[in-house]
Parts: structure tokens; sequence; C-alpha cells
């Protein structure tokens, strides 16, 4: 659907996106994750062609940004960070004169004004300035602006930012809807948002590509092995890191210490050895109070990535 | 040429929804009215010469006024993003806007023709110069337009881009009154550049294509200049 090769964009000296080659299927919902001044809103926005790259093209379907930015615009919506709508206009106005730039005339206008003040929960403000709204209702006609041609590819930055939690989950529902026929990209610093909306994430850096795939694929390749929690009654730490340290597929074992001794597991990558630890426990007569599987949250591995050095 | 139309629409109509239109147009009719009928029964003459003659150097100060906003609004706000993503050329926003603003300085003329339609009344008006003059009129107020046009495309600041504005406006009214300073050679060169002078030939109702021809010209450097800077911006 959408084929991106060697995007590159300097600001003057400053390299902001740096050889970025991707390739999002139809259908998709891709996150673009990252730290402040990552390069997202830069990439986006050589997606959606507000200005072009310095070198790499960009293709949507048969068309590429250079010759046919019109046509691919045609193709697109595309919902900048925080909303910037002119704020002395009506919402109704608004959308109507975006209805109009998107070439939809007569009953299909109004009827198309309709479904989306119906899907975004616009009906009671459609006649109120979008200067005066809150800013989660002005992202809600924001998301009506993108959407308004019915567009194959929506493209949103950071479409929930400063809003409340419940404004988020109405969001996110809203995205998960559209996401079920359409191609949608967005770019969020937020990690749990990605997770739970994406089925893709890419995770960018410095302008370049970190990490790209489904959120268990990332957390596979990049997370190492896993990490169990222990806290045992009666035993004494050395005699835990003898017993267990036998038991192959362990990197390493720690104590924390507390009132029930803390034990942390480290695995290599790929193995599993949590019925051979339980076996040694149960040889001995010390009391096992928790035996914790601790999946490596997206979080640390997006802050391991990021981390600048 | 339909996208073109649309931003026209809205542009236009944005000028009367906000206070904008009615604060600048009463006060230019204001100003303008003072100035032509104080002198006005002194001249016991049914010509609207003097409106003419004074109309130059105040659409230098009320059109810069008209168009600041044009685009230094857009950049500051952040819209112009939106605006550039829609499946709309450069072409079509500059157009659009140009147009939504000389028509805004055509608006605004409607309410002075009560001026020469009092004056027919009071004496015999010749009507030669007058049409020729609303003629003048509504291409300076086009050529001023896409002057202020331009001065709003190098900032996103809107007072700075009124009085970037002005300035050009304001040069290219008074440059062929300043011609003593300049030698002897270039007089005739300079003398051409001048916007006012232009203006109160076709005001004098003698239509002739040099003077059009130098109105659009303005039109179309200005626009062009205005294209540049917001193509250099990306």
């Amino acid at each position: 659907m959408i084929r991106v090769e060697e995007l590159t964009k300097y600001y003057d000296d400053f390299c902001a996106v740096d050889h970025i080659s991707l390739n999002i299927q139809k259908g998709e919902i891709l996150g673009i994750l990252g730290p402040n001044g990552a390069g997202k809103t830069t990439t986006l926005r050589m997606l959606t062609g507000y200005f072009p790259p310095t070198s790499g093209t960009i293709r949507v379907k048969d068309c590429f940004m250079e010759t046919d930015a019109l046509k691919i615009k045609n193709m697109m919506g595309y919902l900048p960070e925080s909303a910037p709508l002119y704020p002395s206009m009506l919402v109704f106005d608004y959308l109507d004169y975006v209805a109009a730039i998107r070439n939809l005339q007569g009953n299909a206008r109004s009827a198309r004004l309709k479904t989306l003040a119906e899907l975004c929960g616009l009906d009671q403000i459609m006649h109120r300035p979008i200067g005066e709204l809150s800013k989660g209702l002005k992202q809600r006609v924001g998301l009506a602006h993108a959407m308004m041609s019915d567009p194959e590819i929506l493209v949103l930055d950071e479409p929930t930012s400063g809003l409340d939690p419940n404004q988020i989950a109405e969001i996110r529902e809203i995205i998960r809807r559209i996401g079920k026929e359409k191609t949608v990209i967005l770019s969020t610093h937020i990690l749990s948002e990605a997770e739970a909306t994406c089925d893709r994430i890419m995770i960018l850096h410095r302008g370049k590509i970190v990490a790209d795939g489904g959120t268990d694929a990332i957390r596979q390749s990049l997370g190492g092995g896993r990490r169990l929690n222990l806290k045992l009654i009666g035993a004494d730490a050395g005699e835990v890191e003898k017993r267990l340290g036998t038991i192959a597929g362990i990197s390493r074992i720690r104590s924390t210490g507390g009132d029930m001794l803390g034990i942390q597991v480290e695995c290599e990558p790929g193995a599993d050895p949590r019925s051979e630890i339980y076996g040694k426990i149960k040889e001995t007569d010390w009391i096992l109070m928790e035996f914790v599987l601790e999946t490596q949250t997206l979080e640390s591995i997006f802050r391991e990535l990021t981390k600048e050095n | 040429m339909r996208q073109t139309l649309h931003i026209f629409t809205k542009e236009f109509k944005d000028y009367f929804v906000s206070p904008i239109a009615y604060i600048v147009i009463s006060i230019f009719l204001l100003v303008v009215g003072w100035f032509f009928f104080a002198a006005f029964f002194l001249h016991n003459q049914a010509s609207l010469r003097n409106f003419f003659a004074l109309l130059p150097m105040i659409f230098a100060f009320v059109m810069p006024a008209v168009t600041m906003r044009l685009f230094a609004e857009e950049i500051h706000a952040g819209s112009y993003e939106i605006l550039l993503t829609l499946p709309v050329s450069l072409t079509n926003v500059i157009l659009g806007k140009f147009l939504a603003a000389s028509a805004f300085a055509a608006a605004m003329l409607v309410p002075t023709l009560a001026y020469p339609l009092t004056i027919s009344w009071m004496g015999s008006l010749d009507w030669g110069p007058a049409v020729g003059g609303y003629i003048g009129a509504v291409l300076l107020g086009a050529a001023f337009s896409a002057i202020g046009l331009f001065a709003s495309s190098l900032t996103r600041n809107q007072i700075v881009a009124f009085i970037i504005g002005v300035l050009i406006c304001f040069g290219l009214t008074m440059i062929d009154k300043m011609l003593f300073f300049v030698p002897r050679l270039l007089v005739g060169p300079i003398g051409y550049l001048g916007a006012d002078f232009h203006f109160q030939n076709i005001a004098r109702g003698i239509i002739d294509s040099r003077d059009i021809l130098y109105f659009l010209s303005i039109i179309f450097l200005s626009l062009y200049a205005a294209w540049l800077t917001m193509r250099e911006k990306e």
C-alpha cells in the first residue's frame, strides 16, 4: 500500500530523519513510537506531502509523491498534532468547507457530514466556534476532518495527547473501529497507547528505525530472556544460589532481600527453566510464597532502545 | 479551479464572520468621507477628483490591514499544515486568498457609490472619470492585496506583515512624488513605477493599456513572489 524508501530529511545541518525504509500493508494500524524529537512528526509530514523529503521516495499504490502529490492527498486523511483548525469558524462551516474541497457535492455532502457527526459524537457542537471547544472535542472535529473523504489511509499525529482518560478511550475506540477497514498510521510517545491500538509498532530514535514489528515480535527479538521473581520463607540467599545455580538456562541469580527472601532469576533467551526451579525448591523445606514470570514490558524495551549514550 | 473557488468563498466569508470587515470598512468610510467632504464644498465642483486623489494613500494603509492575516495567521496557528495536506495546490491557495482580498476591496468601495450618486443630484457629474476611477480603484485594491499577501507570506507575525505591506504600498504610492531627488535620467523609469501615477491616469477617465498592464504586472509579480516564499518554506 505505502512503500517508503531511504527517506531522509535534513533541517539545515540537523538530520531529523535518516534513511528510513518501510512498507505498510493495507488494513494495518501502524504506531510510530519514539521520544520527543525522534523524527515522528517529520516522517508523517513527509508521508502526507506537507513538505518534500531531502532525499528518498514515497510511493502510495502506484503514485509517487513527487509527481502525483494531489492524487495521494486525495487518498489520505491527516490530523496534525493538536488539531490546528481555524478557531473562528463554526464546526459545521469548517466541515462543510473541507467537504467542498474534498469534492463532495449536494446530498452526498450532507449525508457524509451527518455520518461523521454521529461517528465522532459532534451532534451537540455543530454550531459552536472551534476556538471555544475543549481539547478533546477539537480533536474529534479533527478526526472528522481527516475522515471526510472516507480515505484509504488515515494519518494521525499524537491523536490522544492532552486528553483525559475517558477521551483517550473514546478516541482509541474510534481508531480501532476505523482501523478495521483502513490503513492507519499514528504517532505517539505513549507506549501503552501503541500497545492498545496498533497491530505493528515502529520505534524511531534520532531519525532511525530501531525496532519494527508486532508488539510480541518486538518483545521477543529485543526483550532477551524471561525474568522470574521468587519469594521464599526459611531460605538463605547463599543456599538458594548454590541450589539453583546448577540448572541450565539460568544466566543470573540475584537476591533482593526483604522480610521474605526475594530472588530474581534471569534466564537465557528462549530458555524456560520454571519446572526445574520448582523441582529444586520442592526438595527443600522452604516455603514458596511467590513465583512470578515477568514478561519484559514494552516500556523497558523502549527505554533500552532509546537510551541516550 | 474549483478548489480556488472554495478557498475564495471561505476566505471571503471569514472577513464577514469576524469583526475585521466591519471595523475596516467603517474606518475606511469615515476617513474617506471626512477628507473628501471637508473640502468638497469649498471647491464647489461636482467631481470625484479629490476622492480619487486620496484613495491610493488610504488604500496603502487599509489593504495591508485586510491582507495581513492571510498567511501569517495560518502559519502561526498551524492550520497551514492542514490546508496543504488537503488536495489543493499552492497556486489554488494563493489565488483563492488573493481573490478574496480583492473582492473585499471591491466590497469596501460599494458604499462609496453614494458619493457619485449624491453629487450627480447636486450638480452635473461627468460620469467618464467616475467610472474610470472606480475601475482604477478596483485594480489598485487588487494590486495592493497582492502586495499585502506577499508581505503576509514573509512572516508569522501579523503586525510585521502589516508594516511590510504598508511600506511597499506607501512606497509605490509616493515614489512619483519624490522624483526631485533622483537624477534626471532616472525620472522617467522611476516615475513609471508609481502606483498613484497610473491610478490617476485611469481616474481621469482614460483607460490606457499601459496602466492596466502596470497593475496586472504588480499583481503577477507579488503573487509569484508569495508563491516562491511559500515554496521556499517547505
